[in-house]
């Protein structure tokens, strides 16, 4: 029993042939607290898409899955599909990284807000429309009542992400799970975005998690970040420490391939190598063969969980010393 | 949805749920090999059947096919009103019908194939009017089309092959034409354009060969519709005449038999039916072998 | 909109136009027209009377635009089997021949649509196969054999319904199932395939994911959205039906346009022909036309 509101544990999932699995995400454990606002970073292919999408089970009927996720204290995995409907949208709500393809088109935005509110329920009938303004109004949206009425291809990006961010929080859920939702949206909107992740958990209480390969978002408003390197954990800790103080060599890569652009040369530290395939893993760390501070042991030996000051763990056989 | 934690293979329903529903992948040995028997029996089958076509022989007439009570191994799949072997006709049958099919879709294809190539390469004004016309054509339908040209040109053998060419060209030449303007932009059609190859040569060396994998799906794909456009003519009587045979005439001629004696229509019908569905197999499965994001 | 709607009433205008082409060069293609549209006994001052009525000892431009005006005013020739207008003939039919369409289509939506979505909505590969399988099979199955084995088993080996014949609503089911049959088999396959295509959408896992229900997720989100093209081609259907209601109308008697137009070919009654030809033309493209409006109001973003 834990007063943890997600608890992961050793979560692999894979797909493909059996004799030759790809390992989308392999021996994961991580919890995450009600109310803080966690990041998970990654490349693509990391397996942090992956990893949100067995926190709600909606992972594709190809995938084949091991390990646990609980949801206070209820497991995921054993619940039965009306339990598992109950609690999507209700308690734990999703948004997708494409506003633009993320509400159906042929309906107004009116039509599909009130939709999920019925769904929902606790909404009567004739309070719908001043729950849907209210709505919109919460996330800062403006005219929200012409808002209504308008269909989502009437509608820019930003705004139809603020819409999809009212119908996630319209339940007050006691977790968001957020993928890439600034990626498509330009820099200024971005920033209001954000500012309304931390509203809605200044408000509600909510959890958010959010995924994405930004880490300067992360920075911006995540308590804690996870990051995630083909298909594991590296690295995890509070969001301060590990920006300035990364133990794990592709944190530290990561971080220092971020653009600076104060100076008066902008240098472009790519990290040489490529991620490798999710076919070939096994015990030893997937990032060996990119990894400045290899040793032998790294390539034939997964590298285990290495506890580094208050909540920072890392999974590195040279965690701890310097670079 | 939910994880399947057993994981059992799923990759059947991720085929499937590509663009074509249908026998995906694997080639489709029954229907292929229906269609060697049919193209067989319509090249040589007069050769080898028991019975000619028309040879009359009241003393057996209206037996019915070997395994019904009455029926007899001479006549393997029974006789019509006037003794004449139920199978030697069906095989005769093959032979026009499928000739038919088979010359209508090839004309049509070949007509077709260049109006849309030259309207699409061209473009402009040509493009412009001939794709109105082909329009036009398309507005028919197919059938009402056939019956109006039948009236004007008369029926018969060759006749139908004019018939169900002109009601037809039309589709070869809108595929054709949208097909040459997506290759028309490809890099190595501006290159033949800039090194000032002649037009004529573009178009064929470079642009057909290209637009041609779908035509060949269309085609087999018509010689089902063409089948079944000449066997309803035929049925209806203005399609292939009398002393030729074609299943669809078997068939009106069966029918005052109906009630009784079910050969006569039952098995042209399906034979048919089998022809159709074994040239529809095989041209979906050359379909999903050439073509496979399904832009048909 | 009002732009799209306008050019698509052009392009209507301009196709019927080239129909009427299409005929009026028939009627010319195998030289005299006069064989062609006047009984063969006719006298020659009949003869000359009509040449001079169409115009036929004029250019073939003004031939043209006699016959369109004649067209336009309803004017098709005299029926020489039945000394009727062709026109009256051709009206008279279209009734009978609507309404069988029109049940048959109906019944053809009824039995289609729910098959293709079961298909795409099912998590079983058996029940898309099958389902395939009908698609596959029943658009091979010519009507006029799927008619007269109707015929054999339902009305002859088993008396329950009327060999042929029209009037009363039993008259209609064995018509309406042969049309049915093919239709049906198309429209679900069709169905099948858009909502699979649908059901991909991101903002339908968006729903599920926000615990939408699967059913409101499947006839509300999904169908609308494969509704389109679905929409398209039932209009299109139309035409094709009308290709099965010929066959289908010979085999059960049924007094329609399809019976008809055999009758004047069989009969060499050329006005008659031609007067089916450009009415069902024109009722094909309406049609489009109505489908393309009603494709309009379907999805909003076309409307701006």
């Amino acid at each position: 029993m834990t007063t943890a509101l997600i608890e992961v544990r050793d979560l692999c999932v894979e797909f493909g042939p059996r004799s030759r699995p790809i390992q989308a995400v392999s021996g994961v454990d991580l919890t995450i607290e009600p109310g803080e606002i966690v990041g998970i970073a990654g490349e693509s292919g990391s397996g942090k898409t992956t990893l949100c999408a067995a926190l709600i089970r909606a992972l594709p009927r190809t995938a084949r899955v091991s390990g646990d996720v609980t949801f206070e204290n209820r497991s995921i995995f054993a619940m039965s599909p009306s339990e598992l409907r109950k609690l999507r949208g209700r308690e734990i709500s999703m948004i997708l990284q494409n506003p633009m393809t993320s509400l159906d088109p042929l309906f107004t935005i009116g039509n599909q807000l009130a939709e999920v509110l019925s769904t929902r329920g606790g909404t009567a009938a004739s309070a719908m429309l001043a729950r849907e303004i209210e709505l919109l109004r919460s996330v800062h949206l403006t005219a929200p009542e012409a808002r209504l009425r308008q269909y989502p291809h009437e509608l820019s990006g930003g705004m139809r992400q603020r819409i999809l961010i009212a119908m996630a929080s319209a339940t007050a859920p006691k977790l968001l799970l957020a993928d890439e939702p600034t990626t498509a949206l330009d820099a200024t909107i971005q920033e209001e975005i954000l500012v309304l992740f931390r509203e809605i958990r200044d408000l509600y209480g909510t959890a958010i998690a959010i995924i994405t390969h930004d880490l300067g978002v992360i920075r911006r408003i995540c308590d804690r970040v996870i990051v995630m390197y083909a298909g594991r954990i590296v690295e995890e800790g509070p969001v301060e420490t590990v920006f300035t103080a990364p133990q794990h060599p592709y944190t530290r890569a990561l971080l220092a391939s971020i653009p600076v652009l104060d100076e008066d040369r902008v240098i472009l530290q790519a990290i040489p190598g490529q991620v490798p395939n999710l076919a070939d893993l096994g015990n030893f760390c997937p990032f060996a063969q990119r990894c400045p501070m290899v040793v032998n042991r790294c390539r034939v030996e997964s590298p285990s969980e290495r506890l580094i000051g208050e909540r920072h763990r890392v999974f590195c056989w040279r965690a701890g010393e310097a670079a | 949805m939910s994880v399947d934690i057993d994981g059992k293979p799923q990759a059947m329903i991720e085929r499937l749920r590509g663009l074509s529903l249908g026998p995906v992948g694997d080639f489709p040995l029954v229907a292929a090999i229906c269609c060697a028997l049919l193209v067989t029996a319509a090249l040589v089958g007069h050769w080898l059947t028991p019975y000619a076509k028309d040879a009359v022989d009241l003393s057996a007439s209206l037996a019915p096919p070997f395994w019904q009570p009455g029926g007899s191994t001479k006549h393997l799949l029974g006789t019509d009103q006037l003794g004449r072997d139920i199978f030697s006709r069906l095989i005769a049958g093959a032979r026009i019908s499928l000739a038919t099919a088979a010359a209508a879709t090839m004309i049509s294809g070949v007509f077709g194939v260049s109006v849309g190539l030259v309207a699409g390469y061209v473009g402009g004004f040509v493009e412009a009017v001939v794709m109105r016309i082909v329009d036009a054509f398309l507005s028919l339908p197919f059938i009402l089309l056939a019956l109006a040209l039948v009236a004007t040109l008369g029926s018969g053998f060759g006749n139908i092959i004019m018939v169900m060419v002109i009601a037809n060209w039309a589709r070869y030449a809108r595929l054709v034409r949208s097909e040459v303007i997506s290759i028309k932009q490809r890099d190595y059609v501006t290159l033949a354009r800039i090194a000032g190859v002649r037009p004529l040569r573009i178009m064929v060396r470079h642009v057909l060969p290209n637009a041609l994998n779908s035509v060949v799906v269309l085609a087999i794909l018509d010689v089902g519709r063409a089948i079944i456009l000449e066997s309803s003519l035929s049925f209806l009587g203005v399609g292939i005449q009398p002393p030729d045979v074609s299943w669809g005439l078997m068939l009106a001629d069966g029918r005052t038999f109906l009630g009784f004696a079910w050969w006569l229509t039952t098995l042209p019908g399906i034979t048919i039916v089998i022809a159709v569905l074994s040239f529809n197999a095989l041209g979906r499965w050359l379909r999903i072998q050439l073509d496979p994001r399904g832009q048909l | 909109m009002a732009v799209y709607l306008l050019r698509r009433i052009g392009e209507t205008l301009i196709t019927l136009l080239l129909v009427t082409l299409l005929v009026f060069c028939l009627t010319r293609l195998t030289g005299d027209p006069t064989t062609l549209l006047l009984p063969p006994e006719s006298s020659e001052e009949a003869r000359a009377y009509f040449r001079h009525y169409n115009g036929l000892d004029r250019s073939l431009l003004v031939q043209y635009v006699t016959y369109l005006q004649h067209v336009a005013a309803g004017d098709f020739g005299t029926s020489f089997r039945l000394n009727e207008p062709a026109i009256d003939i051709v009206l008279q039919a279209l009734g009978p021949t609507l309404k069988l369409a029109g049940v048959g289509m109906v019944l053809s939506i009824l039995i289609g649509l729910p098959l293709g979505i079961w298909a795409a909505a099912s998590r079983f590969a058996a029940v898309r196969r099958m389902v395939d399988w009908y698609a596959s099979l029943g658009q091979a199955l010519p009507p006029f054999w799927s008619g007269l084995t109707l015929v054999m088993v339902f009305a002859l080996w088993i008396p329950i319904f009327p060999t042929s014949g029209y009037g009363a609503p039993i008259y209609y089911v064995l018509p309406a199932f042969t049309l049915a049959i093919s239709t049906s088999a198309s429209i679900a396959g069709l169905t099948a395939v858009n909502m699979t295509e649908a059901l991909k959408a991101d903002f339908i896992q968006l729903e599920r994911v926000l615990g939408l229900s699967e059913m409101r997720i499947l006839l509300k989100h999904a169908l609308r959205n494969a509704a389109l093209p679905i929409v398209t081609y039932i209009g299109l259907q139309f035409g094709l039906i009308l290709g099965g209601a010929i066959v289908t109308e010979r085999v059960f008697a049924w007094p329609g346009i399809g019976q008809r137009i055999v009758e004047a070919i069989l009969g060499r009654d050329f006005p008659v022909v031609q007067a089916i030809v450009l009415v069902t033309a024109l009722l094909f493209l309406l049609i489009n036309l109505l489908i393309d409006i009603l494709y309009m109001m379907l999805d909003p973003r076309l409307r701006t």
